[in-house]
């Protein structure tokens, strides 16, 4: 798909993000310039402290920029009032952690079915469309299991679903697959290489993991808190 | 969110627990030393409670019912002519000694009542008649004389022994209020009380009178100050001073004050640290929460239903065990445990405020929470 002839899905530009003041001031984001496309699995690697989590984080508009400018689906980000930021979040975005961030309370469905809490929708409905949520990602016969009796892969799984519940346009994902066995991190690639395929949701993906690139589309390489090179994904790799 | 806030509480059952634990421990505490403290203060105004009357005519310098200033013999007909005045009686009361049969001693205090009309006499007897009261010698002990004086072998109708060498003949047993010196109560006619007292140049301790229907008791203890210069007070007002008598000049109120305050602070020092360590080990959870879209409101929310949840739980715990305390160790009225509805609301405001300081230090820590904390 030649992403490159919409209208970007996330536009960031000359963004710059420092932590600290005075003589402990680090600045870790030096004015990023990144546009990401609808129907787009971009992956944002880079070394350790390069800015790559800052990144994924001011895109999500839970770190405010010092500079710049973000638009996500359109909307200019950095200008909303923190109250409807958080609500555009909890209706336009997924998140998937590296440490899945389950609650260790709640079931798998309910966990799942958090993001339709979040939107006041009722439990019996929430829960009903969580289940069919996770048997789409493989774990319909583990929806009464609490985190702690699921394996870190189907940790993972149910993180999935919980980020597509709500079907967010945009998915932002962190290192999904650090914690996981290189089988389990390969479908969860698969599930959201899948995901990214919709012509309607971007997927972003911060990850260290070489033997996941292959699923993106894009590669931005960040370093130093500068994008030093962002490389189309021969799609014939994947094959 | 609520049923996620509730899950999320109910789940960490050892924070859950430990949370119930010192709540519940607060509220027995402070329900329990309260109503122990009230407790004695009822007993404190038991000599007051006990015979029933509407007004006591005495020495105008009196602290408390137990602190007797005789005054003149004369007093009755003088009260008695005031106007609004429907009936005055005499009122014996002193702590003498009794010797029993066994030689055992005992102080006693003695209630002498106008034989007449036996005004003042306990409302309730176990045994015999109070009528009884006007035969030779006669006298009716509370249930505390047996407890106190030997037990019912040793105490019962028909017993006999000695108050200042002079006799005595039990004829009834009374079911009366414990007195805060824990004295047993001797009932009898005034004119032999004053027989088994020590001479003395006055021996009357008290008028008991009652308003005519109609005039306000307010209105006749006014009167009966004004025309003889004694003091009158309404049973209320007596027993107030009681009150504020005993809380100035004994160390109760300091020490169930500083019992009650004890239990007001670990109170709110185990519910508030351990629910703001609860708070600080979900922080990613809520972060998660909060990078999900939960407002911070919605969060606070959250904070506040589990703090009262779990505040509530233990309040109808801790409600519960010192009731259960209060009615196994004071069955029979033999401890001091009044529980009373303002109490209960006090203990319930007092938790509220805990919960309250336990929920804001945790909300503050949530408002400053950034979601970014996910992706460390």
């Amino acid at each position: 798909m030649d992403t490159q002839e919409q209208a970007p899905a996330v536009r960031v530009r000359s963004v710059i993000k420092s932590f600290g003041t005075g003589d402990t001031k680090v600045t870790v984001l030096k004015s990023i310039d990144l546009d990401i496309y609808l129907g787009e699995l971009l992956l944002l690697v880079g070394e350790s402290g390069g800015g790559k989590t800052t990144l994924l984080s001011v895109i999500a508009g839970i770190l405010d920029i010092d500079e710049g400018h973000i638009d996500v689906l359109g909307v200019p980000l950095a200008e909303l009032p923190a109250g409807k930021r958080t609500r555009f979040r909890g209706q336009t975005m997924g998140f998937i952690y590296q440490q899945f961030n389950l609650l260790p309370a709640l079931t798998a469905a309910e966990n799942v079915a958090v993001p339709l809490f979040i939107q006041g929708l009722r439990k019996s409905d929430a829960l009903r469309r969580a289940r069919i949520m996770l048997d789409r990602v493989g774990l319909g016969d583990r929806t009464e299991f609490l985190p702690k009796n699921l394996s870190g892969g189907q940790q993972q799984r149910v993180a999935i679903a919980r980020a597509l519940v709500n079907e967010p346009r945009l998915l932002i994902c962190d290192e999904p697959t650090a914690m996981l066995d290189g089988p389990n991190g390969q479908k969860i690639m698969e599930i959201l290489r899948e995901v990214g395929r919709s012509p309607h949701r971007t997927v972003i993906v911060v990850t260290h993991d070489s033997r996941v690139f292959h699923f993106g589309d894009r590669m931005a390489e960040l370093t130093d808190g500068r994008i030093v090179g962002i490389h189309p994904i021969q799609q014939e790799a994947t094959a | 969110m609520n049923y996620v806030a509730l899950k999320m509480l109910f789940g960490d059952r050892a924070k859950y627990l430990m949370l119930l634990c010192g709540l519940t421990f607060a509220v027995m505490l402070i329900v329990q030393q309260g109503s122990i403290f009230w407790g004695l203060m009822v007993w404190s105004q038991s000599g007051i409670s006990n015979l029933n009357v509407p007004i006591w005519v005495t020495d105008p310098n009196i602290s408390q019912v137990e602190e007797v200033k005789p005054i003149a013999d004369t007093t009755v007909d003088r009260v008695r002519s005031v106007p609004g005045v429907e009936w005055a009686v005499p009122l014996y009361k002193g702590v003498l000694r009794a010797r029993l049969v066994n030689g055992d001693y005992h102080r006693i205090s003695v209630v002498g009542l106008d034989a007449t009309t036996l005004i003042g006499r306990p409302a309730r007897l176990l045994e015999g008649r109070i009528e009884d009261l006007r035969e030779p010698d006669a006298v009716v002990v509370d249930q505390w004389a047996i407890e106190r004086m030997g037990g019912p072998e040793v105490i019962h109708i028909g017993t006999l022994f000695e108050i200042n060498d002079k006799r005595a003949v039990v004829v009834g047993i009374a079911v009366t209020q414990k007195d805060f010196q824990n004295i047993p109560a001797v009932y009898t006619t005034f004119e032999r009380a004053v027989r088994y007292a020590p001479p003395e140049r006055r021996a009357l301790s008290y008028v008991l009178a009652k308003p005519q229907d109609g005039v306000s008791i307010e209105e006749v203890t006014r009167r009966i100050r004004e025309q003889t210069g004694l003091g009158a007070f309404t049973a209320e007002e007596f027993g107030l001073k009681t009150l504020v008598w005993v809380l100035k000049n004994t160390g109760i109120g300091v020490n169930f004050g500083t019992t009650i305050l004890l239990g007001f602070i670990v109170g709110t020092a185990i519910a508030g640290q351990t629910f703001y360590l609860f708070t600080v080990e979900n922080l990613r959870q809520f972060g998660a929460l909060k990078a999900m879209g939960t407002s911070t409101i919605t969060l606070a929310r959250m904070i506040v239903l589990q703090a009262f949840t779990v505040g509530l739980t233990g309040y109808g715990i801790g409600i519960g065990l010192a009731t259960l305390f209060g009615n196994i160790a004071g069955a029979g009225g033999r401890l001091p445990f009044v529980e009373t509805w303002p109490l209960l609301l006090l203990v319930f405001v007092a938790l509220l405020s805990i919960c309250l300081f336990s929920a804001t230090i945790s909300i503050i820590k949530l408002a400053k929470l950034e979601p970014a904390v996910v992706f460390r």
